[in-house]
């Protein structure tokens, strides 16, 4: 898999988004035209293709939907989707946690970490 | 316009090899290729449409067509994973009823087992455009499907020994295949006991890794009333692709929903119809997730539906897989659309292997899942009838 600096270096669209995780905020897009928000974020809206989207930036809560845990892996990993409090359900990582101790409708607070040079989003449990 | 009735499939072949160590991919296609027309009684020069998908190296169809010799009227090469080769059939059927050809040839053939290729998908040339926003978090086929099955179980109950009693049934038909790479017959504690690869999935949960290729040949119904082989009719089919939807996700069922009820509904016939079907295995919660999208039983019954043996032939009520499926006995290319329709139709011309024949199989399903199930997947289903 190609590093993901090179899509978001290529892509004008997406510079906010970038912009924002440098400074430790997840944004998603919401659409003005049907009031939906939808993530991962995209000019046109995937519900009613309007170009009429602006950026939101959610609260760091969430809480997952579903996850698992990579055994073979070395060190093992957590995947998960990940339901924000804003609405959108996001594919990402459950990070400083006990492996064996994760559940569906846990609640999470949003984190970020450097992966190939490039803040990404990713979650650990709510204290 | 219906598939009805308009196409039968006149040729199947299995590749026999589960390691193609030193053969090319385009060679198993053309081996592949000679098995399903010679299966049907025809020859390469009546083939006039090809049909393959994403496993084809180079310039797909083109570059195979050439290698295989071939100058088809028609082609598509319509690529949604594993799924492709049933969709392939409904495209041929269609084809076929709209007089484009008469002949049409799919293959498939993959090597991910000596060839080195990624699990799941040839590589990608260009980012597609979920790579940035998912690839960080090391998504694999194996945690994806994962994810589904914590899910299912978070919601209906279901559990790790529900999911372990469709290995069980593949191993109890494997054990009959001579071709089959896992013949031993597993228990639900020695699934269930096997190492945790991603939670809830243990390893004897997943499919295997094999080397092979397989190949349909369907006709117009002036082709197949000259053919001597026993006569497989297309009553209907259906395909249908489901994603994230920009964020508002439901891993709890498949596109097969979809997919199935077009099927049912264009061949006039329900799930109580079916005597056999094939249905993708590339994990076990696969298989029981699209037996409630396929309407099996309810959302959220397929745990108990699956248990007790009830997919073993001869032994429950709806005999599944009896060639060993993708869990025990072949998965070329990482992809299970191919040996699912091969497999039905064995059993819609009995001759499946005595021991695993289901008796009296008139109608019989095949169904693929192509991609990812719980991020963006195609879905292909298939009914068929003994004529
Ligand atoms: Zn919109």
């Amino acid at each position: 898999m190609a590093n993901t600096n090179d899509a978001f270096s290529a892509d004008i669209a997406l510079e906010p988004y970038w912009t924002a995780a440098r400074d430790g905020r997840l944004l998603f897009k919401h659409c003005r035209a049907c009031d939906r928000p939808h993530y991962y974020p995209r000019p046109l809206c995937p519900f009613c293709m309007s170009a009429d989207t602006d950026w939101r930036e959610a609260s760091g809560d969430g809480t997952i939907y579903s996850w698992s845990v990579e055994r073979r892996a070395s060190p093992p990993f957590a995947i998960a989707f990940v339901k924000l409090a804003e609405g959108p359900t996001l594919m990402t990582a459950i990070v400083d946690a006990d492996l064996d101790n994760i559940s569906v409708d846990q609640k999470v607070t949003l984190k970020f970490e450097e992966r190939n040079d490039t803040p990404v989003p990713v979650f650990t449990p709510a204290s | 316009m219906t598939i009805k009735g308009k196409a039968f499939i006149a040729g199947v072949y299995e590749h026999p090899t589960r390691k193609a160590e030193g053969i090319p991919i385009a060679q198993i296609h053309a081996e592949v290729a000679r098995g399903a027309l010679d299966d049907a009684g025809l020859t390469l020069q009546d083939v006039d449409a090809y049909y393959c998908a994403g496993d084809a190296p180079g310039l797909g169809g083109l570059s195979i067509a050439e290698y295989l010799g071939i100058q088809p009227r028609h082609i598509d090469t319509t690529e949604t994973g594993g799924s492709s080769y049933i969709v392939h059939v409904n495209h041929a059927a269609q084809a076929i009823a709209a007089g484009k050809c008469k002949v049409a040839l799919i293959t498939l053939a993959g090597k991910p087992r000596t060839g080195g290729a990624q699990p799941g998908r040839a590589p990608l040339a260009i980012q597609p455009p979920d790579a940035p926003f998912e690839a960080p978090f090391k998504p694999s086929v194996l945690n994806i499907y994962a994810m589904c099955a914590r899910r299912h179980m978070h919601e209906f109950g279901t559990t790790s020994e529900q999911l372990a009693w469709i290995k069980v049934a593949a191993s109890e038909h494997a054990q009959h295949n001579p071709h089959a790479m896992l013949k031993s017959v597993v228990t639900v504690e020695e699934v269930v006991n096997s190492p945790l690869v991603a939670d809830p999935l243990h390893r004897l949960d997943c499919c295997i890794i094999s080397d092979g290729g397989g190949a349909l040949v369907v006709v117009a119904p002036e082709i197949a009333a000259q053919l001597k082989r026993p006569k497989v009719s297309v009553m209907g089919a259906g395909e249908a692709i489901k994603h994230n939807n920009g964020g508002e996700i439901d891993i709890t069922y498949s596109a097969g929903r979809w997919s199935s009820a077009k099927a049912f509904e264009e061949a006039g016939v329900t799930p109580d119809d079916i005597k056999y079907v094939s249905v993708y295995d590339s994990f076990t919660i696969t298989v029981l997730m699209q037996l409630e999208d396929l309407g099996f039983c309810a959302k959220g019954d397929g745990g108990r539906f699956v248990a007790d043996g009830n997919l073993i032939s001869g032994v429950g009520k709806l005999p599944f897989n009896t060639d060993g499926g993708g869990l025990c006995n072949n998965h070329p290319g990482n992809r299970g659309g191919m040996t699912k329709v091969i497999e039905a139709v064995r059993q819609l011309r009995g001759e499946a292997h005595p021991a695993v024949q289901v008796s009296n199989c008139d109608i019989a399903l095949a169904h693929g899942t192509g991609g990812f199930l719980g991020t963006r997947h195609g879905s292909a289903t298939l009914i068929m009838e003994r004529s």
